[in-house]
């Protein structure tokens, strides 16, 4: 019989052999997958992981993808490291790109290169708002941190859909539902002609630099993750727990905000009910994946704009609905968290031993009403 | 009349889907193990039964929708009893692969309508003015969730298997140390939920919307999550909760029929507002909260180690 016996240490090699393993897994399953539908498994396979490698223009694409995934799952690693579960990162996203709209918007000919900061800015406000209003629950009225930001992920999607249906329509857009196309003093600078990479992707690789030092190199950053290890040690410390939960979900909800500007301010450069793209949820299969470290992170943000990016050639090349995306996804997160089982603990083989026998202990029923 | 009548019956409507969920993650958090996967247990197991419905009735609908919600909460029994992973993190995995599965396996019925209706009616009350109408012209699910509340309710609180799982929950050590098998109680309550969410799912698909859109549960599964907590964990509440929030979702239907000068986007805004109001309210008193909470909740139980 195969048994878990838990080790001394955790083991550093698992730790990264884990999302190996995970992905070797995912990618088994999807051979099965691709096979079940009458695809072309060796084809399948191509369309996810060579193609968005191909070229230039492949590989300028793949950052466009990977970088909101970066920016946002740095965030989540921190909270999910102090132990603080803020599952409601497309919320903030999305504030994040309604209120660097609302900045671009305001933008005319006459308008500076300089507004774009102003953009951002105003996209890191939006979704830090969002994010402390699940900290100001928390924290004043113990509501529930993954329900309350989960639902204000509905609540934010509806707040696009009134204002690119209502306000903000664009009034010479045919009655779409969108946003005037924002001037192009409000979009980041591109870093090559021809390319739509731009230099987001130097902000989130700054992002990275700084998320590693605050986490491993900072005193506040230490006390963030002895609260999320062992609250207890952290409280005789006298770690202030409520600090933690603040700078937790104020700094992932910026980086989320952030990401959101980015994308208004990039790719795609007017506001639409598209803009919620799971890229929320999906960062945080990218934080687990990148072991909740921000070099880790760059690498899963790669892999997870090649999910994308091969499910939409998927569609095109293949016929395949583009939702095989989530597929994978989510099968990738549900086999790293069973292959990380392996960090702890070690599998054995045991012979099965004689159950010992039952004897009932409990003979009288309380009875509670 | 006739407009209080129309909704109080889609409160029941609503309700319904909330209290299978809610009374299956009821008993699975009574048993220690909070599952956040409930979202996409309901996604997988709506267009499993949509996908049997269509073509075999809402019977085998409904079982298919119960055995797709139990075999994925099966899944996540085994990573989270057997593998001990965190419990947070693999109902994540479940919702965010149940939402991608149910999208890529749904393309296939989304142009598919369910066979003509049936109306149900119970002979003799349906013809009550006012009450018929609303309270006795469901489909059968909505009176077996009320049957399932009382049944649940004698269970955790008048039998021996039900004083066993309440165990479990505060006490899994104790329970252990008693002889019980903890980890088997605790997957069999996980898949007891799971299919308690899958009828959820199914009744969704099946009743309440009638057809599949992707994405269609609409965060009712983590409504129904909060619903647990507001009801303190006790069957009877969630009942009443389940039909206190299916009312605030078709007060946005009646509100705009009524044509009250809201944009429609506020009004879809409601249900979730009012899930983050009540958490608010129902929390704020964290003595009550935690005398209330099953005290294992949320935390592994691996014997020997």
């Amino acid at each position: 019989m195969l048994k878990l016996e838990s080790r001394p240490e955790q083991s550093r090699l698992m730790s990264i052999g884990s999302p190996l393993l995970a992905l070797l897994i995912t990618v088994v399953v999807g051979v099965i997958l691709f096979a079940l539908l009458g695809k072309d498994p060796v084809r399948g396979l191509y369309v996810f992981f060579v193609e968005p490698l191909k070229s230039v223009y492949a590989l300028t694409e793949l950052a466009v993808k990977a970088t909101p995934l970066l920016l946002i799952a740095l965030g989540l690693a921190l909270c999910f490291r102090s132990n603080v579960w803020n599952i409601g990162a497309e919320g903030q996203y999305v504030l994040g790109a309604i209120f660097a709209s609302g900045v671009a918007m305001n933008a005319d000919k006459s308008t500076g290169g300089w507004i774009v900061i102003l953009v951002l800015a105003a996209a890191v406000v939006g979704g830090m708002l969002w994010a402390a209003i699940v900290a100001l629950l928390r924290d004043r009225f113990n509501a529930n941190e993954i329900l309350v930001s989960l639902m204000l992920v509905y609540v934010a999607d509806q707040l696009l859909s009134y204002l690119v249906y209502g306000p903000w329509k664009d009034p010479a857009g045919y009655n779409f539902p969108q946003t005037i196309t924002f001037l192009k003093s409000t979009q980041m600078p591109r870093l090559f002609t021809g390319f739509r990479v731009n230099g987001g992707v130097i902000i989130a690789l700054l992002a990275v630099a700084a998320f590693w030092v605050l986490l491993f190199r900072t005193y506040a950053g230490f006390q963030l993750q002895v609260g999320g290890l062992a609250p207890a040690a952290a409280r005789y410390a006298g770690f202030s727990s409520r600090r933690a939960l603040w700078t937790a979900l104020l700094l992932s909800g910026a980086m989320a905000g952030l990401a959101g500007g980015l994308e208004i301010a990039g790719p795609l450069g007017q506001l639409t009910p598209y803009v919620p793209a799971g890229y929320g949820f999906a960062a945080i299969i990218v934080a687990y994946v990148g072991r909740l470290h921000p070099v880790g992170i760059v690498f899963s943000s790669i892999l997870m704009s090649m999910f994308y990016i091969g499910g939409e050639l998927a569609q095109s090349r293949l016929g395949l609905p583009k939702a095989l995306t989530g597929v994978f996804q989510g099968l990738l997160l549900f086999a790293l968290l069973a292959c990380d089982t392996l960090i702890y603990y070690r599998i054995r083989w045991k012979a099965a031993r004689a159950p010992a026998a039952k004897t009932p202990v409990i003979s009288t029923e309380k009875k509670v009403a | 009349m006739d407009s209080i009548a129309l909704l109080l019956a889609a409160t029941l409507n609503a309700g319904t889907v909330l209290a299978f969920a809610a009374l299956g993650l009821l008993i699975n958090e009574r048993s220690g193990i909070v599952n956040l996967g409930a979202e996409g247990m309901m996604l997988v197991a709506a267009i499993a039964g949509f996908a049997v419905g269509v073509h075999h009735g809402d019977v085998m609908g409904f079982a298919a929708g119960a055995l797709a919600g139990a075999v994925m909460a099966a899944a996540f029994g085994v990573l989270v009893i057997y593998l001990n992973t965190n419990q947070y993190a693999s109902g994540l995995a479940l919702s965010l692969f149940g939402s991608g599965f149910s999208a890529f396996v749904g393309i296939a019925f989304t142009q598919e309508k369910l066979p003509e209706r049936m109306h149900f009616s119970i002979p003799g009350l349906a013809d009550i003015p006012l009450i018929g109408p609303a309270l006795f012209r469901h489909h059968p699910m909505v009176y077996i969730a009320v049957v399932l509340t009382v049944a649940l309710a004698w269970f955790l609180y008048r039998s021996r298997a039900g004083l066993v799982l309440r165990a479990v929950g505060e006490s899994p050590e104790s329970a252990h140390a008693l002889g019980y098998p903890v980890r088997r109680i605790r997957m069999l309550a996980v898949v007891v939920g799971g299919a308690l969410c899958g009828l959820s799912g199914a009744y969704i698909s099946l009743v309440y919307t009638p057809l599949w859109v992707e994405g269609m549960v609409a965060g009712k599964g983590w409504i129904a999550l909060a619903l647990t907590t507001f009801a303190t964990w006790r069957p009877a509440r969630v009942l009443l909760g389940a039909y206190l929030f299916g009312g605030v979702t078709m007060l946005q239907f009646h509100l705009q029929g009524e044509g009250v000068q809201i944009p429609s986007q506020f009004l879809t805004m409601l249900p979730y507002v009012a899930t983050i109001v009540v958490l608010v309210l129902i929390s704020r008193n964290k003595s009550f909260i935690r005398i209330n909470m099953p005290a294992s909740i949320g935390k592994p139980f691996f014997p020997g180690s």
